[in-house]
């Protein structure tokens, strides 16, 4: 084995120790409750894959789960961490709504580039704020950015109960656009294959998600900009002698963050909900940072992890239903759980994986 | 008009109790060079457990003593990951601040059944308020009587504990042998390590009592202000006390003032003599949600350092280790 296949083989090994202790700890705690992990376990997975509308919104939480990991993984390249995904997604959100119902009489076509390019702009904006912060006053991100998800929150709030609710309407939600903007559901694009798939919330944003994953991978690997916004996040010294800006830099991985974070909006709003809703994109956004921990921030990494994330979500909400004793924020109690192990506690067994895989493969 | 001022004043002082107390918290953990943005996670978590325990004991003084033992529970992970095996502390504080999102939630729900709430605590289970001898005769003394009337008189025992902090606080880390450990292992920890005091324990020691005042700053929440747990009930209270301790550049007095001026900007909202001075000003509907805006604009400004900058200590962050 070469140096790199070891080193990945550690890796992976380190992730899945990481991941699996988070788990017993959770299993520890379904324990405490007086329900028993191992029926939890089995609900959670049938839930999650057990018949095609379990999969259906297993797919369709994954969806966001993977624009939020890419959007956390950029800043985290960039030496930032980027805990304002909640807030980028909010206001992108906000902006994909709007436009469905200003140009709903349009072709879906049109109105689906104008919607992508409106998200990156005002969840761009949003996170390019604390970014210019960051970069130009030294404030840390991670006050900025929690702060900014509250003021997005405020926002909406004002904006979908005074200037978007219907008249006569009580919830403060927008009406819904025409059905000419609605992106595609699975159940209706495996339709024109002549296939029959039962109707969920999934829908066609799950394509534009994998296609997110592939150009963020050539974004952060193949590009000057992720060249430069890596060479910022390793050793920002360096990258001023190297003649890279690191405030443009820190800028910059912000506007992408909050770009891709804002994309949630076309999954919730475009693709599902058909308005615009209060909290469609609660605790999506800090389920992204566990999701880029947990996938090392690589694209293949968050894919899997995006995908394990939605399991838990749909399981999770599954298990809540068939359990009262457990709570659908189990999840988030197993989100931090992940982010410690996962992140803080990265290498705890990592010397002794190291020793178990040389043990097992001598060079 | 005196006595509205002397109204507002009282309820900054109320409103204030929480961000002190983790400020002070977040002082010490500082201060030894361990960053600290999981003050938001002890506040929750202390605020469910003396909520619980004084529910279930009828005494909020051990509810106070629960929550402080879940403060030192959470700062005591985080120095296991972030001191003793050299993590990332701002991963290990995030985790904890989600962590405790979702336990209390998940807690609050298998035992009570209220949608995230804990029962209502009677007035025996809460702090109430404590009124101060002479009170009542010195009320009628013009501005000295009615200051110790209205503002001095009449709080909750974790008030009036929330400013002997300060002084404490103050005391400890600039005066005290054992704060000039601290100091000294925040700036420089290669140098106290050479004079034979361990770092890492003085960093733990520090993550102790920030782990009690954290706790107690939830506490304050659910079983002083209010009288029950609610999900969430920190809002990103934990945060801006952090930036407060930042804004008074990691000095308690400084830090102090800060709290208690977002406090102001936090009871000037509740105030509805203020809202109709200024609703003539800016329309009702702006107005309102720039109330509620007001605080977080407020920490991000004074974050970015307009009022001043702010040094934090030299070794922050940095996980010490011998072999450098």
């Amino acid at each position: 084995m070469n140096e790199r296949r070891t080193e990945t083989l550690v890796v992976t090994l380190v992730t899945v120790t990481n991941l699996l202790i988070a788990f017993f700890i959770s299993g520890v705690v379904i324990w405490a409750l007086g329900e028993d992990p191992w029926f939890a376990l089995k609900t959670l997975l049938y839930g999650a894959f057990g018949y095609d509308e379990g999969l259906g919104y297993t797919l369709y939480y994954t969806t966001n789960f993977i624009f939020t990991g890419l959007a956390f993984a950029i800043g985290f390249h960039c030496g930032l961490f980027n805990i304002g995904a909640e807030g980028q997604a909010y206001i992108g959100g906000l902006g994909v709504g709007l436009i469905c119902l200003w140009l709903e009489d349009w072709s879906l076509w049109l109105v689906f580039p104008l919607a992508v390019l409106t998200s990156i702009i005002l969840g761009g904006i949003w996170g390019a704020i604390p970014g210019y912060f960051k970069a130009k006053r030294g404030s840390h991100e991670v006050v900025t950015t929690i702060m900014f998800n509250f003021i997005a929150s405020v926002i909406m709030v004002n904006i979908l109960s005074h200037v978007l609710r219907p008249p006569k309407e009580m919830s403060p939600e927008s009406r819904e656009f025409a059905e000419g903007v609605w992106i595609p559901q699975m159940h209706e694009i495996f339709d024109w294959f002549g296939i029959n798939i039962t109707q969920t919330p999934l829908n066609g944003t799950f394509f534009f998600a994998l296609i997110c994953l592939v150009l963020v991978w050539r974004f952060i690997w193949y590009t000057r900009w992720g060249y430069e916004i890596r060479t910022v996040g390793t050793n920002d010294t360096a990258a001023v002698y190297a003649g890279i800006s690191v405030s443009r830099n820190i800028i910059l991985a912000m506007v992408v963050c909050g770009g891709l974070a804002g994309f949630v909006g076309i999954n919730e709003i475009m693709g599902s909900s058909h308005r615009i809703m209060l909290n469609f994109q609660a605790g999506i956004g800090f389920t992204g940072i566990a999701v880029s921990l947990i996938g090392r921030n690589h694209p293949l990494g968050i894919l899997l992890a995006a995908l394990l994330f939605g399991i838990l979500y749909q399981g999770g909400a599954e298990l809540s239903f068939e359990v009262q004793a457990i709570d659908r924020h189990l999840v988030v109690l197993i989100q931090g759980l992940v982010i410690l192990f996962a992140g803080a506690l990265e290498n705890l067994f990592r010397p002794q994986i190291e020793y178990f895989v040389k043990q097992l493969a001598p060079q | 008009m005196w006595t509205d001022v002397l109204l507002i004043l009282d309820a900054t002082l109320r409103i204030s109790v929480p961000f002190v107390l983790a400020a002070m918290g977040g002082i010490f953990a500082e201060r030894s060079g361990v960053i600290d943005f999981g003050l938001e996670g002890k506040m929750l978590g202390g605020a469910f457990v003396a909520a619980t325990v004084a529910h279930l004991t009828q005494s909020a003084w051990w509810g106070l003593l629960g929550s402080i033992g879940i403060g030192i529970i959470f700062s005591m992970i985080h120095g296991y990951a972030s001191v003793s095996k050299r993590g990332n502390q701002v991963v290990s504080c995030v985790a904890i601040n989600i962590f405790a999102m979702g336990l209390t939630v998940v807690l609050a729900n298998a035992w009570f059944h209220m949608g995230g709430k804990t029962p209502q605590l009677p007035k025996e289970a809460r702090f109430m308020s404590i009124e101060l001898p002479f009170a009542e005769e010195f009320r009628n003394i013009p501005i000295i009587g009615e200051i110790y009337y209205e503002l001095i008189s009449g709080h909750n025992a974790l008030v009036y504990i929330a400013f002997i902090a300060v002084p404490i606080t103050a005391w400890v880390v600039f005066k005290s042998s054992f704060g000039l450990r601290l100091r000294a292992t925040g700036e420089n920890p290669l140098a106290v390590d050479t004079t034979g005091i361990s770092v890492n324990k003085t960093r733990y020691q520090a993550l102790i009592l920030n782990g009690i005042l954290g706790g107690m700053s939830g506490a304050y929440l659910s079983t002083a202000h209010l009288a029950f747990f609610v999900k969430d009930m920190s809002a990103g209270k934990g945060y801006i006390a952090l930036a407060a301790m930042i804004v008074g550049k990691w000095r308690p007095y400084p830090a102090m003032f800060a709290c208690l001026l977002f406090s102001f900007l936090f009871a000037i909202k509740d105030k509805p003599e203020i809202f109709d001075l200024l609703k003539g000003i800016i329309p009702v509907k702006l107005l309102n949600s720039f109330l509620d805006m007001s605080p977080y604009i407020l920490t991000i400004i004074f974050l970015a350092g307009f009022v001043g900058k702010a040094v934090a200590p030299k070794a922050i962050g940095q996980p010490f280790s011998k072999e450098k």
